[in-house]
């Protein structure tokens, strides 16, 4: 009796089950993640946005330095830039069939999400560190 | 053999072609079940909260900056145009929300019965609705 692997896959390859693309369920996987710490973080920000109706200044800054508002409010941007940059890279592999304009926008939007996610995490930190 | 010639396979495919068969469905004119709609509207909700997120990053900004860029941060969002805008990115964020739970559930292996699929798509519609206008009668008695 012969065992043989079905397919050119080696055994080992199976095992670590990466696939071609090197990495396996990493990007669907770490969409779950984000998504699930979204859940609570997105309801805490919508209540603290909603209690921060039509605050003035000061109060708005008050709230947002609160260390407890600080610490969340960092990882909601976090969390969130992460997850879009993943939703927004599938939606272009769907959609662009063009390979270099896809690789074009993904960059281009995975610049961006850092970008944003750096500036509004300086901006929480100075306000939470005074000014 | 002649281009065109008659033989028993393309006499078959002539016969075919002059039946009477159903047409494949086209996006344009077939009504989308609950379930598809739901389904396209929270890659497109995701889509909408991405690009607002920009607004929340100058609101955050305009704050650190100071009381003048903050009041001229609260004057644009709270312009008609900005509160049209923010008022359906709240809806967008409640339904994403609510979908993207929806897509957890799934990918613990739940709810995958149609009669499931189509509550969970009804839940998720009128849940964001009811969410987004609470949200806002709140917002409004607090200020």
């Amino acid at each position: 009796m012969t065992t043989q692997t079905p397919g050119l896959r080696t055994k080992l390859g199976r095992a670590r089950g990466l696939g071609s693309a090197k990495e396996g369920a990493h990007h669907w996987w770490m969409q779950r993640v984000t998504a699930l710490a979204l859940i609570p973080l997105g309801l805490w920000f919508i209540a603290t946005i909603v209690a921060l109706a039509g605050a003035d200044y000061t109060e708005a800054t008050t709230v947002l330095s609160h260390p407890l508002v600080a610490v969340l409010m960092v990882l909601t941007i976090i969390a969130t830039f992460y997850h879009a940059q993943l939703g927004m890279q599938v939606v272009y592999e769907d959609y662009i069939g063009t390979h270099w304009l896809r690789l074009t926008v993904d960059l281009a939007t995975k610049f961006a999400c850092f970008g944003l996610a750096v500036a509004a995490i300086f901006a929480v930190l100075k306000i939470a560190f005074g000014g | 053999m002649t281009p065109g010639a008659s033989t028993p396979h393309t006499r078959r495919v002539d016969k075919m072609a002059m039946q009477e068969r159903p047409l494949s469905p086209h996006l344009q004119v077939y009504k989308l079940p609950i379930t598809a709609l739901t389904s396209i509207m929270h890659r497109a909700t995701g889509v909408a909260l991405s690009a607002g997120t920009v607004l929340l990053v100058y609101w955050l900004l305009a704050a650190a900056a100071g009381p003048a860029a903050f009041a001229t941060a609260q004057a644009v969002i709270g312009s008609v145009f900005g509160l049209l805008l923010l008022f359906g990115w709240s809806w967008a964020l409640f339904y994403h929300l609510l979908n993207g739970a929806r897509h957890l559930v799934w990918d613990a292996g739940f709810a995958f019965e149609i009669k499931q699929a189509e509550l969970g798509s009804q839940i998720v519609v009128f849940g964001s609705v009811a969410l987004t206008i609470l949200a806002w009668i709140i917002g409004y008695a607090m200020m």
